[in-house]
């Protein structure tokens, strides 16, 4: 039973190490940034694994009694974390953009082989 | 029983990750990633972070798909070289999530309520939380309140991030072949989608404004409501067409929203300071320190709502007017 | 009652979730585009009101009724509509039905 609860954070070495494998090995520009997207969403699920408690529900009083509640620290972490990952996104997207008006191309070897010239 | 539902969801998005990455055209893979966070979302609402999986459904699956396809438009759509050295980075990747997983056998078991991440800080905020200030929701209550200065960098950060994009996109070069009149007139002679999208985006707003406001008693808050009413805005864009959007929310609003929601936020902060307290410190800003707190958390999550939704609509919009 | 109403959700749960299985095999087996969109769009209309009928079905008389009966009027308006842009973006690229010319040919972009 305790792998089942390994599960997820086997998932998220796997998920890991798939972005990063996007990042590093493809040449593509735009591949490369989904490629970091998929890796914050990685991160993203280990904080909120770590701080899930069982029998827990989400960390919202109700309207009668104290129940169990799940760690609502990772949860501020994780929701900032997004929407500043989408900031950061946005701004690599202009990036690549321009790249594109400027050299004409958005694959790596090419960039360079015009660079070099 | 959920614990299955939760590994066939986690399988599905491993293998949704695997095929982002190997597919050629860039307009699946940005749509593969639509489901992936859909899928991770609802991964999250199993784990209990509610407000998480909201706002991952609402800016991953929504304004990501958006953004991606927007500087598609504006790129090529296939990827045109094979990578290279794919066998070396294979072996160090998969060496890497070998290593990981060893890793992971020294972790706490899943959910023990004794782990350190559960014992020091978290309880303190669990029980003062009704408290100082009093609202269902702990997690708006910590990031306002309790982790208010993070929020405030965080906020920020979202402001820098939209003006770096209209840095980098706002001059607008004439390099399109299409006609003016094309690129307009949005989506005006498809009856279907402008009818629906005409009944639907009144209640999307009402919606998003719903979200904003209650976030102190269920999950939502100024980030969600910012992602879900600048997506009304941005239907109502696609749909009408650039021109008739701009005339309706022109661009010195959107820079005046951009600006005026961190303002709002430090504004209240320094209101704090002036009333005899600390910077963001809300309990002076009403006789009653609760009531300080939770009026200090409505204003600063609509300074959050009001940046959001600024920095998203104008990133579209230096988008969709970079191919004019 | 109680257990007229459990069996009659869990029937239409296990219904809802057989068409939605429907769907997807067609979304895979079909031939071309078109009927596969047309597959597909049994997962959003058949499978959306089976399975939410079921669950408004355990949620009784009470709010979340009332709210999961906008998500199904939602999901009935939106879904036909996003597959009619679909269509009509795939027609205007150039995609042909597969019964046209005896195989769909994609124009060049």
């Amino acid at each position: 039973m305790e792998l089942l609860g390994l599960y997820n954070y086997w998932v998220f070495a796997v998920l890991l190490m798939i972005g990063f494998y996007a990042v590093v090995a493809k040449p593509n520009l735009v591949k490369k940034l989904i490629g970091l997207s998929l890796f914050q969403s990685a991160v993203f699920l280990l904080y909120i694994t770590m701080g899930k408690v069982e029998g827990g529900t989400a960390p919202i009083f109700p309207e009668a009694g104290a129940a169990v509640f799940s760690n609502p620290l990772p949860q501020v972490l994780i929701l900032t974390a997004i929407v500043v990952g989408i900031s950061t996104t946005a701004l690599g997207l202009g990036i690549v953009v321009r790249v594109k008006e400027e050299y004409g191309s958005i694959e790596e070897h090419e960039i360079q082989e015009i660079d070099e010239r | 029983m959920i614990v299955i539902f939760g590994i066939f969801l986690l399988t599905l998005l491993v293998i949704t990750a695997i095929a982002i990455v190997r597919s050629d055209n860039l307009f699946v893979a940005v749509m593969l990633m639509g489901i992936a966070s859909l899928l991770i979302a609802a991964n999250f609402f199993l784990l209990d972070a509610a407000d998480v999986a909201l706002t991952e459904a609402a800016v991953g699956a929504g304004i990501s798909t958006v953004l991606f396809l927007g500087a598609l438009a504006l790129t090529s759509e296939r990827e045109r070289a094979k990578s290279s050295n794919r066998l070396l980075s294979f072996i160090v990747v998969a060496a890497a999530a070998l290593i990981l997983i060893y890793a992971t056998f020294d972790k706490p078991r899943f959910g023990d309520p004794e782990a350190p991440v559960q014992t020091h800080v978290a309880p303190w905020y669990l029980e003062k939380t009704p408290e100082y200030i009093d609202i269902p929701n702990v997690v708006t209550a910590v990031l306002g309140s309790f982790r208010g200065y993070d929020t405030l960098g965080e906020v920020f950060v979202v402001f820098t991030a939209g003006i770096g994009v209209l840095f980098l996109l706002g001059g607008g070069k004439a390099t399109s072949t299409l006609p003016e009149e094309k690129i307009n007139e949005g989506l005006r002679h498809h009856l279907i989608p402008r009818v629906v999208g005409r009944i639907l985006i009144p209640f999307i707003l009402l919606f998003g404004l719903y979200v904003q406001f209650h976030g102190e008693y269920g999950p939502g808050g100024g980030f969600q409501a910012g992602a879900i009413i600048a997506a009304a805005i941005i239907l109502f864009a696609l749909l009408e067409g650039e021109k008739r959007a701009l005339s309706v929310l022109p661009e010195r609003v959107l820079l005046g929203l951009m600006a005026c929601g961190p303002l709002l936020y430090g504004a209240v902060g320094l209101a704090g300071v002036l009333l005899g307290g600390n910077f963001l410190d809300y309990s002076v800003l009403s006789s009653d320190p609760v009531k300080g707190q939770q009026l200090g958390i409505l204003l600063i999550e609509a300074g959050v709502g009001i940046t959001v939704t600024g920095v998203l609509l104008g990133i579209f919009h230096a988008f969709a007017a970079r191919g004019r | 009652m109680s257990a007229l109403l459990d069996t009659l959700s869990w029937v239409l749960l296990t219904l809802g979730g057989l068409s939605v299985l429907v769907g997807g095999i067609g979304a895979l087996r079909m031939p071309d585009l078109y009927t596969r969109m047309h597959a597909a769009s049994v997962t959003d209309s058949l499978g959306a009101i089976l399975v939410l009928g079921g669950i408004m079905l355990q949620a009784g008389w009470s709010l979340a009724t009332i709210k999961l009966i906008a998500i199904l009027l939602f999901l009935l308006l939106t879904s036909p509509t996003s597959s009619n842009a679909l269509a009509s973006a795939a027609l205007l690229a150039g995609t042909r039905p597969f019964a046209e010319a005896g195989q769909d040919e994609e124009a060049p972009k």
